[in-house]
């Protein structure tokens, strides 16, 4: 089972998120932002960081890198995909999913432990959780603020393709969204990072680690 | 060679914590009166030879597919 994580200029949690990828049993495989193939990959994860230096919007350049339009094309044909922080920035940006991130409405750069209840398992990447369970991981930044205009949030709860959800709202995020899926569920943005939290040893958990095992579930 | 601008705004209904930042600052300035900012990006396009429609066409395009997110954004073209 091979996971590729993609590095942009600018990404900071590629590493994070490869070790995550090993820690739950499959193997991490490096992306760069200029290839144009995915190399074999069962599924993607696109770090959080500040790819491209968040220059023009976060995310909107990285949406026009080489490796995006296979992995637009790869989504689009049912390869699971998640965003975390910029990763979900830059899927807002590919289109791959609705709304925006804007700056935290206390204008702070957050950095937190937070909890989150899953709304959602029944998503490639959050199959290994219970429906509402309620998990801690952490939540770390300057442009997390979930938007989108009032039909695409209702339709985003009819059709249950909120993810995850803030208990205590951190950043402004319109009905407390901390993450959102596509139709199919392949696809997921989140603004917290799981990532971060697989280890007893550093972070707040391990509650962060049922992501990662749950692509492999769903791989099998 | 002309130049077209695009004005680049977050559309009214969605929060702009970086213009309310400027507008706390401008009473501690001793500007007073201010009752709202509103802050977004400005582009400069030099584009070759004359503008027709055509090119308008394409800056609108190029607005709206990279300069603005239409989720969050407003955009409006004008030629200088």
């Amino acid at each position: 089972m091979k996971v590729g994580v993609v590095t942009f200029p600018g990404s900071l949690d590629d590493v994070d998120a490869a070790r995550a990828v090993r820690h739950a049993g499959a193997e991490s495989v490096s992306l760069w932002h200029g290839d144009h193939d995915l190399k074999g990959v069962d599924a993607v994860v696109l770090p959080g960081g500040f790819s491209y230096g968040d220059y023009l919007r976060c995310g909107a350049i990285a949406r026009f890198a080489p490796v995006m339009s296979e992995i637009v094309d790869a989504a689009g044909r049912g390869m699971p995909v998640l965003g975390i922080c910029n990763g979900f920035q830059i899927l807002c940006e590919s289109h791959l999913l609705p709304g925006a991130l804007i700056r935290n409405d206390h204008r702070k750069f957050g950095c937190l432990d937070q909890q989150l209840r899953i709304e959602n398992n029944r998503t490639a990447w959050t199959s290994s959780y219970d429906e509402g369970a309620e998990i801690t991981i952490v939540l770390k930044n300057g442009e997390g603020s979930y938007v989108a205009d009032e039909p695409t949030l209702d339709r985003l709860e009819a059709e249950g393709r909120v993810v995850a959800r803030y208990l205590g709202n951190p950043n402004g995020s319109l009905r407390d969204i901390a993450g959102v899926t596509n139709e199919a569920g392949n696809v997921v943005g989140l603004m917290p990072h799981p990532e971060h939290a697989i280890e007893d040893l550093c972070g707040p958990g391990t509650d962060g680690l049922g992501f990662f095992a749950s692509v492999l579930k769903s791989l099998v | 060679m002309a130049r077209v601008v695009v004005d680049v705004m977050p559309k009214p209904e969605i929060l702009d914590p970086q213009g309310k930042a400027v507008q706390g600052a401008l009473p501690r300035l001793g500007f007073d009166g201010v009752t709202e900012v509103r802050q977004g990006k400005r582009f400069e396009l030099e584009i070759e030879g004359e503008i027709t429609d055509e090119r308008l066409a394409q800056v609108r395009e190029m607005a709206e597919k990279l300069l603005s997110n239409p989720v969050i954004e407003d955009f409006s073209v004008r030629v200088l």
